[in-house]
């Protein structure tokens, strides 16, 4: 197996308690390479959440490591950044402030000047440059994600870790700051892993699209290549032959066999499955041909 | 909005103007009314000057004392803004002594569930004690009436704030947290940038209970030790049956307490956000 940037072996998360220790999730094997957006779909409670806090060093997982540039990573770094669902802004500060909060603690030798222009820099690159010195309580629920995504990347992390960011936000607005993750993250080619539950988001944004079976005892089961080609916006995307076929197979996944794979713990091929729906016509039938032409 | 302020202030000024009608129609005669009458004999065959006087007697002293209010003329005789500054001075002494050891004492107990569970059996035994409790152990070991003024104001203003630091520490969303953890912030700078204005608004809160509890006490705490201060003004203008003085600085204990709360309402509207 060739290394990826990023390497998480045999990840697991076990919360002790007095009656029967709740295993959420064991033996996930996650890699991610430089530049690649991956997103991760799942039943609400599989354990998405829980992954994502123990890749940000949040959390300390029961077994297992993670490898990011060939250094193992532990305990929370400014080399990973985190955009959370409910945006975790500080209210006492402005939005030119919060992003600045991050950047000066990226680059705590930097005069104000610099880390100002910076700062007001990634604003602007979320559409909100006419928002900089208002407090997040002067601000919509999507404009207060794009200040949380703009600090995120302003301090340039290794890894960009996004916990479902858009799902506190209606469908439209939702629409136009998926286009801008996507023109940021083209812009700074960032390594992007992201937690989502809505299927059409991951095939717009993602490289590939990490499927989790329901917890306890969850497992990342496969990893399905979204084969669409770049730029994607949300009009063209529905247009491309590939589209319902990734589409039809995330979702047979979430519906049907999400739970059929689930608690299975220590089943052959604990091994995530590599797909990619847009070559194969029945994936039950196939895996193997998907198998090859993932190689 | 405007025309609410509007109504309620002109019923403010209608509410004083007939206090002040009843009260010096009440008192224009001596002995005329029958519930002063008793008043006068319980203090023992008063003379005319110590009827209760009218507020246009009060108002005029007022105004006499307010024009000099920095005379000296000797220990029993100072002006108004002597004793008032004697006292200010006492109560922000204490009260900025009892800051600076309750605020940082609460962030450790805020934010060491250790601490807390240590420090709270005494915390729980202290505070309920009156200050004025503590004047002659003060005496007794400071041996100094100005010194133990001040500890009377100290100890009574630390518990508010206090409680209130470690209270506000203790539950700093833990989502803001995180985001200084993420950011890789030292203690020191997570204390000072996310901490600290995040618990401000309760901070603030708390010193502003304990500076109307330090003005409170200080009257009762300068009656006993005498010699200067506003408490001591009282008591001696009584002593005196000058109760046109005595009405005077009652007054203005009310006046300068609203103002320090004022004060400390406008710094918590400084430190206030809106979540
Ligand atoms: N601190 C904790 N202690 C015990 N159980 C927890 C804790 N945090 C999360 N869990 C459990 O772990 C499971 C996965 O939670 P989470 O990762 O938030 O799921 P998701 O993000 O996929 O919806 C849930 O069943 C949840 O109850
Ligand atoms: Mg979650």
């Amino acid at each position: 197996m060739s290394r990826h940037f990023v390497s998480i072996e045999g990840l697991s998360k076990v919360y002790p308690s007095k009656e029967q220790d709740l295993v959420v999730f064991e033996g996930a094997n996650i890699g991610i390479d430089k530049g690649e957006f991956v997103c991760i779909i799942g039943h609400s409670g599989c354990g998405k959440s829980t992954i994502l806090n123990v890749m940000a060093g949040l959390e300390t997982p029961t077994t297992g490591t993670m490898i990011m540039d060939n250094k193992e990573a532990s305990g929370p770094s400014l080399d990973r950044g985190v955009v959370f669902q409910n945006y975790s802004l500080l209210p006492w500060l402005t939005a030119l402030q919060n992003v600045s909060f991050g950047v000066r603690a990226r680059w705590p030798k930097w005069n104000k000047a610099k880390v100002d222009a910076h700062s007001s820099h990634f604003l602007e690159m979320v559409g909100l440059s006419g928002a900089l010195h208002r407090k997040p309580s002067e601000l919509s629920g999507g404009m207060c994600q794009r200040v949380s995504i703009a600090r995120a990347f302003a301090t340039s992390p290794k890894l960009l870790l996004l916990d479902e960011p858009f799902g506190a936000l209606d469908a439209l607005t939702r629409g136009v700051i998926q286009d801008e993750l996507l023109k940021i993250w083209s812009e700074t080619q960032q390594t992007v892993f992201m937690i989502t539950h809505d299927v059409d988001e991951a095939i717009l944004l993602a490289d590939r699209v990490l499927l989790m079976t329901n917890g306890p005892h969850a497992r990342v089961a496969e990893s399905v290549r979204i084969n669409i080609p770049r730029p994607r916006n949300r009009a063209n995307i529905i247009e491309d032959p590939a589209y319902y076929k990734i589409r039809n197979y995330l979702v047979n996944f979430l519906v049907k066999r999400s739970g059929q794979l689930s608690g299975s713990a220590g089943q052959v091929g604990g091994a995530t499955q590599e797909v990619d729906p847009s070559v194969e016509i029945n994936p039950k039938n196939e895996q193997s041909a998907a198998l090859k032409a993932a190689i | 909005m405007a025309s609410l302020n509007m109504k309620a202030t002109l019923l403010s000024l209608l509410l004083l103007l007939v206090g002040l009608g009843i009260w010096e129609a009440m008192n224009q005669v001596p002995a005329a009314s029958t519930g002063l009458s008793e008043y006068e004999r319980m203090m023992g065959g008063a003379d005319q000057e110590a009827r209760v006087p009218p507020p246009s007697q009060v108002f005029s002293h007022a105004w006499d004392e307010l024009s000099d209010p920095f005379y000296d003329a000797g220990p029993n005789d100072k002006g108004i803004g002597i004793q008032l500054a004697y006292s200010l001075y006492r109560v922000l002494t204490g009260y900025l002594a009892a800051a600076l050891i309750a605020i940082p004492l609460g962030f450790v107990i805020g934010m060491s569930p250790l601490m807390h569970k240590a420090l709270n059996p005494f915390i729980q035994v202290l505070r309920p004690i009156s200050p004025l409790a503590w004047m002659p152990l003060a005496l007794f070991i400071i041996r100094d009436s100005e010194g133990s003024a001040i500890f009377v104001i100290f100890i009574c203003s630390i518990w508010p704030m206090l409680i209130n630091t470690a209270f506000g520490v203790a539950n700093v969303r833990t989502d803001w947290i995180k985001v200084a953890r993420t950011h890789e912030l030292s203690p020191l700078k997570t204390a000072f940038l996310v901490i600290l204005p995040a618990a401000a608004p309760t901070i603030l809160t708390g010193m502003r209970i304990s500076i109307g509890i330090a003005w409170l006490v200080i009257v009762a705490a300068e009656m006993l030790v005498g010699g200067t201060g506003i408490g001591y003004y009282v008591w001696n203008e009584w002593n005196n049956l000058d109760l046109n003085s005595v009405i005077f600085s009652i007054l203005m204990i009310g006046i300068v307490g609203m103002l320090l709360d004022m004060t400390l309402a406008a710094v918590t509207k400084l430190v206030q956000y809106e979540d």
